[in-house]
């Protein structure tokens, strides 16, 4: 028979060449995106079961009393960690092959014509990626004011609403202070291991013995690098991080488990 | 024995034949290629030079994934599998498994050119120190095989070629962007011109490179956040515009 070369390759969506299990990268990662974004949006629509003693669930944090927002103040929160994940570099390889199917794999057939790329609207808009990492840096140092809170128990108690009971505070450490401390951690990595950030620390800079400060500005750079190189481990481990946070205050909240007051 | 399934034709048209090769220890793919020529079809064309992976000339699909055949190993497939080889779908095909490269070199000839600033001592030399230059080092490890190219599906799926100038060219403009004695500002070429917004990040570049050159996350973002910076950041705007400098 003959053919073209472009016609024995992929010509429409799925069709390659390739004979490795290509499809369970894209399959798992829309699954576990899918899955999250699910969790996260229930948990921040029942706006209930967000804190417990001195915890606070980093979905609801900071705390927000508000009236003239009708619905959960968690999704005024999450808007920003959100942003900061949808337009990230490492997110975009995930989802884009995951739910855009954008290529689905490499060297596999796509679905659709007419690419754009990141060139044109929506996509052009993530280029604000370094704006929704300036926020990002501000929940890092929001959460970790919640870990030191969650070090300050009630001598008298919590009680059995989850509420603390009133009079004076002591240092201590619950299992969900380790949870949260960890989670600020995975997330700290995450943020300033950011592409963006990369760029504004040092990566802008060609030549460092030309400026200011030049040496001190590699030497971060550098540092943002060892994390950047891990910027997909430490997105993915944010994220069940962020998940499972929340989930222990959850159940803690709602009485399914009881928190283990470690000194 | 294995069985080869290996493109045969021309752009006008072709089809993949099958060949029988005896597989020995320690073979490569091309190993298995010059058999059928050497036995069995000596009008294949292939282009191979070296045979060490540093030449970049024996790139081609192998079971639809791009690479070197010198470096394929028969081993990494099992024993009764069927080895396909096709050429790289991102160009024309000449004949065979060559395929026409020429448009990555018309592509490369119009990046603005490498422009030192003036020199820094009397005698017409420069100084820079090895940290700072470490960055542009990592792309100049390119053996120009154009698998990237290859597997970037804004060329090979959506045949951009006239908008977008792919991740192998990303990699040679960052070498002179990224210099520390170079001065152009090659921001708006890359927007344009280049058409780096076309890429979306799918790092299937960085996959395929057999130099493991890191090429989305240390050349390509590195280049967006610089168009970034001139084209999208409102702030970086407004300072320009209040102070006359770039932030």
């Amino acid at each position: 028979m003959t053919t073209s070369v472009r016609d024995l390759q992929e010509r429409s969506f799925g069709a390659t060449l390739r004979r490795d299990a290509w499809w369970i990268a894209p399959a798992l990662t829309a699954l576990v995106l899918g899955g999250f974004g699910v969790y996260a949006t229930w948990a921040a629509w029942v706006n209930r079961f967000y804190e417990w003693g001195p915890y606070l669930s980093p979905f609801y944090s900071p705390l927000i009393q508000t009236t003239w927002w009708p619905l959960s103040p968690a999704f005024l929160i999450l808007i920003f960690p959100g942003a900061f994940r949808v337009t990230c570099y490492y997110y975009r390889k995930a989802y884009y092959r995951a739910f855009f199917l954008d290529p689905v794999a490499c060297a596999v057939g796509e679905p659709r014509h007419g690419y754009k790329g990141e060139s044109k609207f929506p996509f052009i808009l993530q280029n604000l990626h370094r704006y929704a990492m300036y926020a990002a840096v501000v929940f890092i140092f929001i959460l970790s004011y919640d870990v030191f809170l969650a070090t300050r128990w009630p001598v008298n108690g919590v009680l059995s609403d989850g509420t603390m009971a009133a009079g004076p505070r002591e240092f201590g450490v619950g299992i969900g202070t380790l949870v949260m401390a960890v989670n600020v951690i995975l997330l700290s990595c995450y943020t300033f291991g950011c592409h963006s950030l990369r760029h504004l620390i040092g990566g802008n800079v060609d030549c460092f013995s030309c400026v200011r400060g030049g040496r001190a500005r590699f030497e971060t750079w550098r540092g943002v690098s060892a994390l950047n190189r891990h910027h997909m481990l430490f997105a993915w481990c944010s994220l069940f991080s962020v998940a499972l946070t929340d989930v222990y205050i959850r159940l803690c909240a709602m009485g399914v488990i009881h928190d283990v007051r470690l000194f | 024995m294995t069985l080869f399934r290996v493109f045969r034709g021309t752009r006008d048209g072709g089809g993949l034949h099958d060949y029988q090769v005896a597989a020995t220890e320690g073979m490569v793919v091309l190993d298995a290629v010059h058999a059928i020529q050497a036995e069995q079809a000596p009008d294949l064309a292939v282009r191979w030079n070296c045979k060490a992976g540093k030449c970049g000339s024996c790139s081609a699909e192998i079971n639809g994934k791009p690479k070197l055949m010198c470096m394929t190993r028969m081993s990494d497939y099992a024993p009764d599998e069927t080895i396909t080889v096709t050429p790289m779908r991102a160009f024309p095909v000449i004949k065979d498994l060559v395929t026409d490269v020429s448009w990555n070199y018309e592509v490369n000839r119009r990046i603005p050119e490498f422009k030192p600033r003036k020199p820094d001592a009397a005698d017409g030399t420069w100084r820079m120190y090895q940290f700072e230059v470490e960055r542009p080092q990592e792309f100049r490890k390119c053996i120009e095989c154009f698998l990237c190219q290859d597997v970037c599906h804004v060329l090979r799926t959506h045949e951009k070629h006239e908008q977008f100038m792919g991740p192998a060219m990303l990699v040679r403009a960052a070498v002179y962007e990224m210099h520390p004695l170079d001065e152009a500002d090659r921001r708006d070429y890359l927007r344009h011109e280049g058409g780096i917004g076309f890429c979306n990040i799918t790092k299937c570049c960085t996959e395929v490179c057999p130099e493991s050159i890191t090429i989305t996350d240390n050349a390509i973002i590195p280049l967006k956040e610089r168009v970034v910076d001139a084209n999208y950041d409102p702030l970086a705007a407004l300072w320009r515009k209040v102070t006359g400098k770039a932030p």
